[in-house]
């Protein structure tokens, strides 16, 4: 089939600039043939090259005694102990979201399985951060539906339990919904699978679904901002099979018993292309593809097509050739295709023939390790201006406002579309802080967060940054684990305006400061610019996923408050009402500075809970919303009421941070404020668990018609 | 006493049910889909839920024409008790073992969520409870809503073979049926799943009584 000629219109459209396209003729040494055009559009995009953030990324903590594999891989690794390691990693998948929600939302999840899976760990839990749009937008109600419909979907039907996440409403989303999907997985230590390739003459080898036309150039799509004729880029969105995905884990996985398994690599964004660069290029060797030997689900198709195809449900592997006949047993017994489609080279080259033509042949290491790597100008995100006073309100009118929000409501009806206890070791399901799973097998357990408070970082970049870690490392500590790990899913708007690449920046710089404080290393991550529609940014969303090890023999927190339980809050309170909640939700600001994160504190408070864990048998982090609206949850979960003596409206609505609240009895309470008092943590008396209303000061309400808000609030707006 | 777990390549709960019948003091044996004969000395085979077939069309559907699943009504019609949990009900109305059919939940969502449940009708499933005992298990289903025609219903009250009730409806099941007995009351079919409360850590063990009470009943019986 004749191939289309190079026109100017036609490298522009496949999002290589002028000077881009300069390099590439410098490379090839003539003019690229089409599929060549499409390979490097394909690994030059900002989603597959990271070429705006690599240079800020790699100032990140990456390291650390627990790190088995840092980024760079699939997913990352690190050390549970006794021989084990979790793998895990987090990566967005907005755009096609945005496009068609329920399969983007779906093959963002399928994604993230696959990577973890690759590596060769069976996948013990998931979690997915929503943001989308306000509520009366014409697009919301879709969004919301399709998007958590479709994770559902996928990970109910591959059996995952869906553990956490976040769910988020602000206009600055309504263009751009933000899909992060994150998962984790169990291996032991020594048997992690990684991409390099090794061995020449070794058959490379494809396995799982066919491919088909779906997804052709949806990583080049993906490093776009979006504009009107978003509807025409539907057919990029590729279409999701849990049930392929599930087979595809169980032969993997099986394989890799075999010994067959040299080296793979899930075929994710711009699916063939990535995945055989990058199993050459870490393993300084050449592939020579016969794209003959694809399998196909349509008739026809060209060279280009099958390079770039965003097909779901594949893998590329490097097979032992002595054990093939085992391996293809593998995937017979399990229905899946598997075809020997290549061979590794010993010479640095990509070579790719179709049907005895050669349609690209082009010199392999130059595709990633030279791929262009911009040095963004940015501007520092100037100081906000200080918050003017917050007059005092009704304690108890402020909370109803709050829980019959959108943003603070129950997201009952959310994680009740996923299931969150298959597998059967789901010790804590959603929606009571770090979602908690047991080891099979073990009595050791693994908490799992994920946070960020996008208000914050457009206020304040750098406290805003910190802010996610330290908000991550609070959850895992109230739950009794140790922190581990972060994986960071980094979305942001256009990196190419100065202030949005200061907005970046300015994040990274406090995620790293607080990476090394809190000793959580970034172990795997995922970058999505361009988030805007029409030249509308979204608010900078950098997810922080965590996981955290509550070891064998440890008692994690779990357990609910009872009547009588004393409140005591741990940490300082000053007030800080600068993008709270409370402004967010009942005054309609987005005012002042974000507050201040002392890691110092930070690490002393969450080293405290988890030693004073004879002690403390349940506790909430204090995030948005404060001190109220974690004594609300509280109550809600137990079903006990609360008690707070104060009724100012800073006291129980600011939001300083590195803060807890625990309920415990009499005895308990004596006995954790002495040991308060000996480690240095601030620790205070506020109130107590008892009878069933909610009481600020005089102002009281029933706890029954206060959970009623937050729980039919959602519901009431989207169902 | 010796059970087997049929493995589907969509079965999602294979493992759970394994372990469940372990803790009960099953020796498990799992069972694969293409195969044409369960293994002598079975006691028990239990049909666990997940997405048999992928279940895009109707749940269930594939999956009770695999070819050990000749072997269970065999192996059913021979008086062999089964247990159905979830896709493993659904595969067992596709298979003619129970009456009736599961569709799509009344509001067309996946419900995950603790619900309560009423124990009825008589038999080794189920005696470890006392009659109109109330119970809580998990669900996790898309496609629990009951369904059967009023003389199917009737015959099912009639017989004293509705195994388990809603005591607050979540998917729109007729009469809130959850879980039903086979005229024999060897086979039983529940959306519910009793795997997922069977153990402490899971912060709830009304399941574990249904698993630790077969053992029993089938050891005197």
């Amino acid at each position: 089939m004749q191939e289309p000629a190079i026109t100017t219109e036609l490298i522009q459209s496949h999002g290589i600039n002028a000077e881009e396209y300069d390099r590439i003729l410098e490379i090839m040494g003539r003019e690229p043939s089409f599929t060549e055009l499409g390979i490097f559009s394909a690994m030059w995009n900002e989603h597959c090259s990271y070429k705006s953030s690599k240079l800020h990324l790699k100032k990140l903590p990456v390291d650390g005694p627990q790190v088995i594999c840092g980024p760079g891989e699939n997913a990352g690794v690190v050390d549970i102990g006794d021989g084990q390691a979790v793998v895990f990693k987090m990566e967005s998948h907005n755009h096609p979201s945005y496009i068609e929600p329920y399969q983007g939302a779906a093959t963002g999840v399928g994604g993230i399985l696959r990577d973890v899976f690759t590596m060769g760990a069976r996948p013990i839990a998931a979690m997915n951060a929503l943001s989308f749009g306000e509520k009366d937008h014409p697009k919301t109600r879709q969004l919301v539906h399709g998007v958590v419909e479709g994770v559902g979907g996928y990970g109910n039907a591959f059996g995952v339990p869906t553990v956490g996440g976040e769910v988020r409403f602000h206009p600055a989303y309504n263009g751009n919904c933000l899909v992060n999907a994150f998962a984790a997985g169990l291996a032991d230590a020594d048997k992690i699978f990684y991409s390099a390739a090794s061995g020449v003459g070794r058959p490379v080898v494809y396995l799982g679904a066919k491919t088909g036309r779906d997804g052709v150039g949806g990583a080049t799509m993906a490093s776009a901002e979006f504009d009107d004729t978003i509807e025409e880029k539907r057919p990029t969105v590729q279409v999701g099979d849990p049930f392929t995905e599930k087979r595809l884990m169980e032969a993997t996985l099986e394989l890799m018993q075999t010994g067959a398994v040299i080296s793979i690599q899930d075929m994710g964004a711009a699916g063939l292309t990535c995945s055989a660069v990058e199993m050459g290029d870490k393993g300084k060797l050449g592939v020579r593809l016969d794209l003959e030997n694809v399998p196909q689900r349509e008739q026809n198709m060209t060279a280009y097509e099958m390079m770039l195809s965003e097909s779901q449900e594949r893998m590329l592997m490097v097979l032992d050739p002595a054990k093939e006949a085992e391996a293809r047993a593998v995937f017979v017994k399990w229905d899946l295709d598997f075809a020997v489609v290549g061979e590794t080279l010993a010479e640095d080259r990509f070579l790719i023939v179709h049907n005895g033509e050669v349609k690209a042949d082009m010199v392999l290491s130059k595709l990633s390790s030279t791929a262009p790597e911009y040095d963004r100008p940015w501007v520092a995100t100037p100081a906000a201006a200080p918050l003017e006073d917050v007059p005092q309100i009704d304690g108890i009118d402020a909370l109803k406002a709050l829980i019959g929000s959108t943003n603070y409501s129950s997201r009952e009806w959310v994680y009740q579309q996923y299931d969150s206890q298959v597998m059967a070791d789901t010790v804590r399901v959603p929606g009571y802080g770090a979602g908690v799973i047991r080891v099979h097998g073990t009595d050791k357990m693994l908490a799992f967060t994920s946070d960020v408070t996008p208000r914050y970082v457009k206020a304040n970049p750098v406290e805003g940054g910190k802010q996610a870690v330290a908000e991550a490392f609070r959850n895992l500590c109230a739950t009794g684990a140790k922190p581990l790990a972060t994986t960071d899913n980094l979305n942001f708007g256009n990196p190419e305006k100065p202030e949005i690449m200061g907005q970046f920046v300015g994040a990274l710089d406090g995620i790293g400061q607080a990476c090394i404080a809190l000793d959580m290393p970034i172990v795997s991550g995922n970058v999505s610019l361009y988030n805007e529609t029409d030249g509308q940014g979204i608010l900078p969303t950098p997810t922080i996923g965590a996981v955290g090890l509550i070891a064998a023999g440890e008692e994690p927190i779990l357990d609910l408050a009872r009547d009588g339980h004393v409140a005591l809050l741990i940490g300082d309170t000053i007030g800080h009402l600068g993008q709270s909640a409370l402004l967010a939700e009942v005054f309609n600001s987005e005012d002042g500075d974000a507050p201040a994160v002392d890691l110092t504190a930070e690490r002393r408070n969450g080293d405290f809970i988890r030693a004073q864990r004879a002690l403390i048998k349940c506790c909430s982090d204090l995030s948005d919303g404060g001190l109220a609206l974690a004594a609300f949850e509280m109550a809600d979960a137990s079903g006990v009421g609360v008690q707070l003596d104060t009724d100012d409206t800073a006291q129980l609505f600011g939001e300083d941070q590195a803060r807890y609240l625990v309920a415990c009895n009499f005895d308990q309470a004596e006995a954790l404020m002495l040991a308060a008092g000996q480690a240095g943590v601030p620790i205070t008396s506020v109130g107590k668990f008892t009878g069933d209303t909610v009481k600020f000061g005089a102002s009281e309400a029933p706890l029954a018609e206060l959970s009623d808000i937050s729980r039919s609030a959602f519901a009431g707006f989207f169902a | 006493m010796k059970a087997a777990v049929i493995v589907f390549p969509g079965s999602n709960c294979d493992r759970d049910m394994a372990v469940a019948f372990e803790q009960a003091g099953f020796d498990v044996e799992m069972v694969w889909h293409k195969d044409t004969a369960l293994p002598s000395g079975i006691d028990m085979v239990g049909v666990p839920g997940g997405f048999s077939f992928g279940d895009y069309l109707r749940c269930g559907a594939i999956a009770a024409n695999a070819p050990i699943v000749r072997d269970v009504k065999a192996f059913a019609d021979k008086g062999g008790y089964v247990l159905g949990v979830c896709n493993g009900f659904q595969v067992l109305t596709e298979t003619g073992l129970l009456p009736g059919a599961l569709l799509r939940n009344s509001e067309l969502k996946y419900i995950c969520r603790t619900v309560g449940l009423k124990v009825e009708g008589d038999s080794i499933f189920t005696s470890a409870y006392q009659t109109g005992e109330e119970i809580a298990l998990p669900i996790a289903h898309h496609d629990g809503n009951y369904h059967a025609d009023d003389a199917t219903l009737d015959l099912l009250e009639g017989e004293g073979r509705v195994a388990f009730r809603y005591t607050d409806n979540p998917n729109g099941s007729a009469r809130d049926m959850a879980g039903i007995l086979s005229a024999n009351r060897r086979v039983l079919g529940m959306m519910p799943h009793p795997e997922r409360a069977s153990e402490a850590a899971h912060g709830n063990e009304d399941g574990a009584r249904l698993f630790a009470n077969l053992t029993s009943a089938l050891t005197t019986a």
